[in-house]
């Protein structure tokens, strides 16, 4: 069942490490498809705060449909379709003249949390099938190490994203497209595209993501349905995005930085230094903070930032 | 003498327009909420609950009787200081979502003053906790606004990610330094003493951070409207490279903004201690600051319409249970209602200088 | 919506409350003359296979009595909100017995509304009713260490590791005397045996309860147990993790029939209609209250299959000494887990000992501290 205790003793300390690393796999992949799919919203010039929304949303759906046919997978589609439907809402909201688009977000965000937990009563009790997850260390004597490895699926559809995104947005011609509305609206006119067209296609992008981030909560890690079940992951995910400088690989860096940070406050207490938990709780926020006082100054914050942006402007 | 009376027709007719504009920026926010009414009443209509019994009961709920009316006000008051935490600093384009966290920080610092001070009389105490409560809340979004002037790192961000630290040292405080050490099962402060509470206002149950909340209202609605520094901010919040080329100080508005914004959501901690809880614990964080957000935003950030609309919030939130209970309609559906809301009030916003009767007549 | 048909319970609820709606001019089903209203009030979902679901269930048994109309709000939170909810109740729907389930709403609100309300009798789950408090209103709790103390029992004979895991809220007296009886228990079994605390912080948080729970695992922990609000996520990842479990609050066994060894429940639908019962008829209901596995306010979950012969005896000993009464689950010598004393050598605090309610060490075995 479990590893004879001597090998726990042997690894002592050394746990730690693994534990954050382990935990930092297990807690990122919300955060990094949420943030990979905002960070595509924003390069096209439109800021979508409404993520924590249909993250929610897709969680719901997600298990809801997995409950319900008996395929996570089908689950996990679902929560895509419904996050790009919330996408296309925010991008048909934001078309409208004078129409702020933080504020929709807002909206969203109420409007799709709300909507979740009023269909989600009846899915709080039942357990539906969950993700399976590929064990990439299947050699390892070291259970510890098993575990850190023990990979979900979606989590590897992230790395392999991430860089895929990076790849598109500089050296496609729909990456051009796309940077060109987030740069310049008129521009993009001047060549003839439809800006409102291009965000549509990118918000709705950003949404299949984040649902499907959300997806991962409700049928992987946790695994089940309650109205906690996001503590913020949909609206941190987003923060990330300009911590990151609107660069999908460093999303995805900063995805299994904040995992990891998340990691430590449990990981530190099974190895029994319980003291001042919350501020270890804490942690992933007070980084995050740190590092965009650190990294951020007067001039610099612009750049890599679309000009468009709301927030930037 | 044509003179006189050719400025004399100026006026009226600017003042004219200004009523114009004044039943346009009432009769479009009505247009909105008629039609998330219909939606709402759409929605629920799909679950065979006939939606004229829900919105009757919903009026008895909120404003049917004079227990219902307390229970609407009551909600409101917290309400309207939080909102005011969005709508200041919105006044210079800022988008600060952290009004929780200067309401727990105002809570925690009041709870601190109150505590500091054993032996004082009950009016030096509130005071005391009052200027903790604006002080500490004030602070908490003016580092925000330095956050975002001195270093240019995001506003909204970092106003949320605040929330969460001060939800962490609010509980790390109540479980650690600050606790009881009878408060065995439920962690909290000291209790700040029953002569130290603030009382209701007169004839009702309604504490007085209702009429906290009505009169910070006005005061931000006249620094906003009728002073020259409420000027110079919506020229920063209209356009900031013309605030700075005619030679505002930007920084002291931002930092002055959200000092202010921040010290209304913290006077809302202070009241939930000192009307309501009596002590500080994790329930200091209830939501109220998030809520304030959405007020904030359906009141398009003028302080004065920010009363009205908590109020109607409010009214949502005490016929919530009723809902409940009568049609077993779940507790999310107050959440669904208000997300509607807000979408169809932001939506209208395109409608403005739409409708003929509103704009301003050819002279 | 067809995701509202998979639920019969709630469906048939919601149905039930619309026809109501329709029947009537004003929408609700007004109490009838002779009808007594009891009002249920939940600090989260009723759904949660938890805390409030144990309290629904109670609900549930009282809305099956006749003359009786049951009144439910969930995700009140312990704030003015709650009073708001009991005063609607009182005045809107007539109710006169009122049960607000969650610890958090006795002091100030319950106090407040019956000082408010003193012909409406207010029923407070936690315990904390002192002489000085309103008559109208009154506490009561179960003493759940009891279950605690057979469910260490069991771990302590069904681990291989001798390592055990607790995933709890916060250390407040209650969760310390659960970690603390639950180890004992599991000592009494296996003198070796040693109990991991992490404490999330909160009383509902999923993802770090998951993540709670794998670090356990990653220590070596083969036996996990909690106490948080709602276990399904501690029981489902432990099951995952191919480690054993114990439940709380409620029956979690359907969420994991192979790992979930037994539990500790409450009892409270065999309390609720005893309260309905003596106060329809005019009795005293206590204003204190409490009890255990005698007075049956809390039970065990039925052993799981991986449960063993001498588990199930060593538990089963321990069960009928509880009910008899007398035996005590904290005796000296006790010493806590930085070496103090703590109960001294031939002192024993017997179930209604009020220094146990005041419990702020972790007994030797347990590894974590209370601050």
């Amino acid at each position: 069942m479990a590893a004879p205790a001597s090998a726990m003793a042997a690894l002592g300390w050394w746990g730690l490490p693994l534990a954050v690393i382990a935990g930092a796999v297990r807690v990122s992949t919300p955060f990094l498809f949420v943030s990979l799919g905002e960070c595509l919203t924003e390069r096209s010039g439109r800021i979508n705060l409404g993520l924590e929304g249909t993250l929610v949303m897709g969680a719901m759906s997600g298990y809801g449909v997995s409950y319900l046919t008996g395929s996570p997978w089908l689950g996990v589609l679902a929560a895509g379709i419904v996050g790009s439907l919330f996408g296309a809402l925010h991008a048909a909201f934001c078309s409208l003249p004078r129409v702020n688009d933080i504020a929709i977000g807002i909206a969203l965000m109420l409007f799709g949390v709300g909507l979740a937990f009023y269909i989600g009563k009846p899915l709080i009790e039942p357990q539906a099938p969950i993700l399976p997850s590929i064990e990439l260390a299947w050699w390892s004597r070291v259970p510890q190490l098993r575990e850190a490895l023990r990979i979900n699926v979606l989590f590897l559809i992230g790395i392999v994203l991430a860089p895929f995104l990076l790849w598109a947005l500089k050296h496609t011609r729909w990456g051009l497209i796309l940077r060109t509305a987030g740069e310049s609206a008129d521009a993009a006119l001047a060549l003839g595209y439809s800006v409102n067209l291009i965000r549509l296609a990118a918000t709705m992008a950003g949404g299949v993501l984040a649902g499907i981030g959300g997806s991962f909560l409700s049928l992987y890690y946790p695994g089940n349905w309650n109205e906690r079940l996001s503590s913020g992951q949909g609206i941190t995910a987003v923060a990330l995005v300009i911590f990151a400088r609107w660069d999908p690989m460093l999303c995805f860096w900063a995805s299994i930085l904040f995992g990891g940070a998340g990691a430590l406050g449990p990981a530190l207490q099974s190895l029994g230094f319980s003291e001042g938990y919350y501020l270890f709780n804490a942690a992933p926020y007070i980084l995050t903070l740190l590092i965009m006082i650190i990294t951020c100054s007067r001039r610099r914050t612009l750049i890599g930032a679309p000009a468009e942006l709301s927030i930037t402007r | 003498m044509a003179i006189a009376i050719g400025a004399k027709l100026a006026r009226r007719d600017a003042r004219g327009d200004q009523l114009r504009r004044a039943a346009e920026s009432i009769v479009i926010p009505l247009l909105a909420l008629l039609a998330a009414m219909i939606l709402f009443g759409i929605f629920v209509g799909v679950q065979r609950v006939n939606p004229l019994t829900l919105y009757a009961l919903m009026y008895r709920g909120a404003f049917g009787t004079w227990f219902s009316w307390q229970n609407t006000l009551t909600r409101a008051a917290p309400l309207i200081l939080t909102a005011l935490c969005t709508a200041l600093p919105a006044q210079l384009g800022m988008v600060i979502i952290g009004g929780e966290g200067a309401f727990v920080m105002g809570g925690l610092a009041a709870t601190a003053a109150a505590l500091a001070l054993p032996d004082a009389a009950p009016l030096v105490v509130q005071l005391a906790m009052a200027g903790a409560g604006l002080a500490a809340g004030g602070l908490w979004i003016a580092f925000v606004g330095a956050l975002r002037h001195y270093r240019g790192v995001n506003e909204t961000i970092s106003s949320l990610l605040l929330v969460y630290i001060a939800i962490a040292l609010l509980n790390q405080l109540v479980e650690g330094p600050m606790r009881d050490p009878a408060s065995l099962n439920k962690p909290s402060t000291h209790a700040i003493g029953t002569a130290n509470m603030i009382g209701s206002i007169p004839g009702s149950e309604i504490h007085w951070g209702l009429a906290f909340g009505v009169i910070a209202a006005l005061l931000a609605y006249v620094l906003v409207y009728r002073t020259s520094f409420g000027f110079a901010a919506r020229i920063v919040g209209g356009n900031l490279r013309a605030a700075q080329a005619v030679g505002l100080a930007v920084g002291r508005l931002v930092l002055s903004l959200c000092f202010l914004g921040g010290a209304a959501a913290g006077l809302a901690g202070m009241i939930e201690i000192a009307a309501v809880q009596g002590r500080a614990n994790a329930n200091l964080a209830a939501g109220y600051g998030t809520t304030g957000i959405l007020v904030a935003f359906l009141a398009r950030h003028n302080p004065l319409a920010i009363i009205p609309v908590a109020i109607l919030l409010g009214g949502i939130g005490a016929s919530g249970g009723l809902i409940q209970r009568r049609l077993g309609l779940p507790d999310a559906s107050v959440l669904v209602l208000e997300g509607i809301i807000f979408l169809m009030v932001l939506a209208s916003d395109t409608l403005y200088g739409r409708f003929a009767l509103f704009t301003p007549r050819e002279r | 919506m067809s995701l509202f048909r998979h639920s019969r319970r709630r469906f048939l609820q919601g149905a039930a409350g619309t026809a109501a709606a329709l029947s009537g001019l004003l929408p609700g089903r007004p109490a009838f003359a002779d009808e007594v209203v009891v009002g249920f009030i939940y600090v989260g979902s009723r759904d949660d296979y938890g805390y409030n679901q144990a309290h629904a269930q109670g609900a549930a048994a009282v809305k099956a009595m006749a003359g009786v109309k049951v009144d439910e709000e969930e995700n009140v939170p312990e704030t003015e909100a709650v009073e708001k909810s009991m005063e609607s109740m009182i005045n809107l729907d007539g109710a006169t017995l009122l049960f607000p389930t969650s610890f958090g709403y006795y002091n100030p609100h319950v106090l407040k509304m019956a000082e408010k309300y003193p012909k409406v009798r207010f029923e407070h789950c936690g315990g904390l009713w002192t002489p000085k408090d309103p008559t109208n209103a009154a506490s009561y709790f179960g003493y759940i260490d009891e279950c605690q103390y057979l469910s260490g029992i069991v771990a302590g004979h069904t681990s291989k590791t001798g390592k055990l895991g607790f995933v709890a809220a916060k250390p407040i007296p209650q969760v310390l005397r659960n970690i603390n009886a639950f180890t004992l228990g599991a000592r009494s079994a296996n003198p070796q045996a040693q109990t991991q605390v992490i404490f999330t912080g909160d009383w509902s948080m999923p993802v770090k309860e998951a993540e709670a729970t794998n670090s356990l695992v990653d220590q070596g922990v083969d036996v996990v147990t909690c106490h948080v609000d709602g276990p399904k996520t501690v029981v489902e990842t432990a099951a995952r993790r191919g480690i054993w479990v114990t439940g709380y609050h409620c029956n979690q066994s359907v969420l994991a029939p192979k790992a979930y060894l037994t539990g500790a429940e409450w009892n409270w639908e065999q309390l609720y209609p005893k309260f309905v019962k003596m106060f329809m008829a005019g009795e005293p209901i206590p204003n204190f209250y409490r009890g255990g596995l005698k007075e049956g306010l809390v039970k065990p979950s039925p052993y799981g299959p991986a449960v063993g012969e001498a588990a199930r005896k060593q538990a089963d000993d321990a069960k009928a000494k509880l009910t008899a009464g007398g035996f005590a689950i904290f005796k000296g010598p006790l010493v806590d887990n930085r070496g103090k004393t703590v109960i001294a050598a031939g002192t024993q605090q017997g179930q209604t000992d009020p220094t146990l309610e005041k419990m702020d060490y972790l007994v030797e075995g347990v590894i974590g501290s209370t601050s």
